[in-house]
């Protein structure tokens, strides 16, 4: 046994840790809400040629995966950077399609390794939303076993997150496979999409905790800093023993993803529960600590204070992820 | 980055899984907290012993199977799964014996390790004193220099079991000049039926005996039953509580056996309609993974050679909040028997509430964690 990070892995997320620093993601996140997409993807096409996105895709369809550690290395990333953008669905939609196979696996999966296409993704059961699809170059919807292409984004309806939009696709399009396989494959990108999902809210939540962490210590009142009041520190503690305590779910879910094994749907919903838990009480811990600036759009912290809960619901809220690991 | 285990761990689990099925008492002991439970639960640990399971970490010499942490691990796995009996030698075992390992002389640990392995001699914890708890550095019992040894005077207490145990190890004042209150300290072992040794059993909560606190009076201890150097026993003890130990106190085994028995009391007695209560049985299964999960990595650090330290502080406020929740969802579920005193799952909650006390308690650890894990400054107001 060895559940640790290899060298190259650690390799990897500092890489993608420096690159997203140096893109400085705040100001890509005002765009992205303001509906410029423009910074937004030219920051995708770096993360693709860093290799993001061909690490669902498998390389039967030019690809590198699926390698699910290293899929959840760079989604920690990205959600510590709050990346804007449909990243688990894009991520989703490369297990999907080539679960599905034919010719749509063929035309699309290619784009979402090389970083040429943003695709937004919307699977009975989970929703009727699918996010930013007005900035994706398809959005795919199952239903039953059919998998389409839907004609178009359809009405758009603000998110929580003012760098999240949500739109409910228009109905119909074009049928891009369909039989069992479909349902299958469905299955299995719900599976992924919260699987990465899981990962961006516990980088989401990191993030979180270090600013927080950071504040507290130069913040001062009654003459010291408050980060050295009890009533602080015991919270922040606790922050990070929720995050801490989800990570080795998270890296747990992805050695049964790799290996194929029946609980591994169980072991994702388990991840994502405590994740999305876990990211969501940093929120609550960073806005009470951070006091009354942390209730305004002053900080870039506004970024990531509103991103936890959505991420803590998408792709399997709390509860059905719950209900899930007791399916077995 | 995986999760499979050597045939070697294999191997042990495969043995353990058929030793345990042979020899678990059909019927759980009387509570290790009674006078007849106690002796139930030594007469188990020679049975233990015999199929040398009672310390599969040790080295073989002293009783043990040389198993690494994954070994001890998977071991610990079937042996709650197996519904074993607790163990009463958990402090000696757990606590003393890793500290002679690394700080005991080749003459203590043939001494006191086989014993302590067969249940001969069961040992009990002297570290706390009434004015010394959470700060325990401020402990006042001493031992003085006396020929061939030392005499020790004072008073101990909140020492688990020791109204039933043969000795105990603490640590005691032997510099009372010395510049800090950690300075001059010295980890000693003594007999409890010593002359000058009063045992005076405090009821717990529940009303079980076999707590207490010890009254010394001018007690001979020879030098052989000094651990390491006079004056470094806060040293000592501290490096017994840090690492290893915070990977040892609570083995993952015992909570995914915890876990497995509330999920199959849910399916028996749950009403699937109230998905408040499914939600918390999830939330001990998911706990029990994590905690699993979360070992498995600590461990994994320990065996490519990284120091754990203060880390295991985040593990025993996991572990002891985890305990008294899956207790709470478990009386939850048994409805009017909850209130019943003698079912494993009250006496597991009894036992279950003392953990964000003992071993540091969890405002010590989160100050701990907020201090040398976040960096935040010190100072407790």
């Amino acid at each position: 046994m060895r559940f640790l990070l290899d060298d190259e892995q650690r390799e990897f997320a500092r890489s993608l840790d420096a690159m997203l620093t140096a893109a400085g993601t705040p100001s890509v996140l005002r765009a992205w809400a303001a509906g410029d997409r423009g910074p937004g993807r030219a920051l995708w096409g770096r993360l693709a040629d860093a290799g993001v996105f061909a690490l669902a895709v498998p390389e039967a369809y030019g690809g590198l995966g699926p390698l699910p550690v290293e899929l959840a290395v760079a989604c920690v990333e990205l959600g510590r950077h709050a990346v804007p953008g449909p990243v688990a669905e894009t991520l989703a939609a490369g297990v999907l399609l080539s679960g599905a196979g034919g010719p749509a696996a063929e035309e699309w999966l290619p784009r979402i390794a090389s970083g040429g296409a943003v695709v937004s993704l919307r699977l009975a059961g989970h929703g009727p939303y699918a996010l930013d699809a007005d900035a994706a170059d398809a959005v795919f919807t199952v239903d039953g076993d059919e998998l389409r292409i839907a004609p178009g984004p359809g009405e758009p309806s603000a998110s929580a997150d003012p760098a999240r939009r949500l739109f409910r696709p228009e109905a119909g399009g074009a049928v891009a496979a369909a039989g069992p396989g479909v349902r299958g494959a469905a299955r299995a990108a719900g599976d992924l999409a919260g699987f990465a999902t899981a990962a961006l809210a516990l980088g989401c939540g990191e993030e979180l905790l270090r600013a927080t962490v950071a504040y507290v210590k130069q913040r001062t009142q009654f003459g010291v800093p408050v980060g050295s009041f009890q009533a602080v520190k015991h919270r922040l503690a606790d922050t990070l023993i929720g995050l801490e305590f989800a990570r080795p779910l998270l890296y747990g879910a992805a050695v049964e993803l790799a290996g194929g094994t029946a609980g591994a749907g169980a072991a994702v919903a388990a991840a994502k529960a405590a994740a999305g838990e876990a990211a969501y009480a940093a929120a609550r811990t960073a806005l009470q600590s951070h006091g009354a600036v942390g209730y305004t759009e002053e900080l870039d912290l506004a970024w990531w204070l509103r991103r936890a809960r959505p991420l803590r619901d998408a792709w399997g809220t709390p509860s059905a992820c719950r209900a899930r690991v007791l399916a077995g | 980055m995986d999760l499979a285990h050597t045939a070697r761990t294999e191997a042990l689990r495969s043995e353990a899984r058929g030793w345990l099925r042979e020899h678990v008492p059909a019927r759980p002991l009387p509570s290790l907290e009674t006078e007849e439970g106690f002796a139930a639960h030594r007469k188990w640990e020679a049975l233990l012993h015999t199929g040398r399971w009672s310390a599969v970490s040790w080295p073989e010499e002293y009783g043990g199977r040389g198993a690494d942490l994954f070994g001890w691990l998977a071991f610990e796995e079937e042996y709650w799964a197996a519904g074993a009996p607790g163990r009463v030698s958990q402090n000696g075992i757990s606590l003393l014996a890793p500290t002679l390992l690394a700080h005991g002389t080749a003459e203590q640990r043939a001494r006191v390790l086989p014993p302590m392995a067969s249940g001969e001699e069961i040992w009990a914890q002297a570290w706390s004193e009434p004015e010394a708890g959470s700060d325990l550095a401020a402990l006042r019992s001493r031992a003085v220099r006396t020929d061939g040894g030392w005499l020790l005077s004072g008073q101990k207490t909140w020492s688990s079991r020791a109204a039933f145990a043969d000795r105990a190890f603490g640590i005691f004042r032997t510099d009372p000049g010395a510049s800090k209150p950690h300075h001059g300290l010295t980890y000693l072992m003594f007999g409890l039926s010593e002359p000058g040794v009063t045992v005076r059993p405090i009821g717990r909560l529940d009303g079980k005996p076999a707590f207490a606190e010890i009254f010394l009076d001018e007690v001979f201890v020879p030098d052989g039953d000094v651990i390491g150097e006079p004056g470094q026993g806060w040293r000592i003890a501290m490096s017994a509580t840090g690492d290893e130990r915070g990977l040892t106190l609570r083995s993952p085994g015992r909570f995914l056996a915890a876990a497995d028995r509330l999920k199959d009391l849910w399916r028996r007695t749950g009403d699937p309609a109230d998905t408040a209560l499914r939600d918390r049985v999830a939330d001990a299964v998911i706990g029990a993974r994590a905690y699993q999960l979360f070992t498995a990595a600590s461990a994994s650090r320990f065996a490519a050679g990284a120091s754990l330290g203060p880390e295991s502080s985040l593990n025993k406020v996991f572990w002891s909040g985890y305990d008294i929740a899956l207790h709470e969802t478990a009386l939850d579920l048994l409805g009017p028997d909850a209130e019943l005193a003698d079912t494993a799952w009250a006496e597991g909650y009894v036992f279950a509430l003392a953990g964000p006390v003992y071993a540091g308690t969890n405002e010590i650890q989160r100050d701990i964690i907020a201090e040398r894990l976040l960096g935040l400054p010190k100072g407790r107001h």
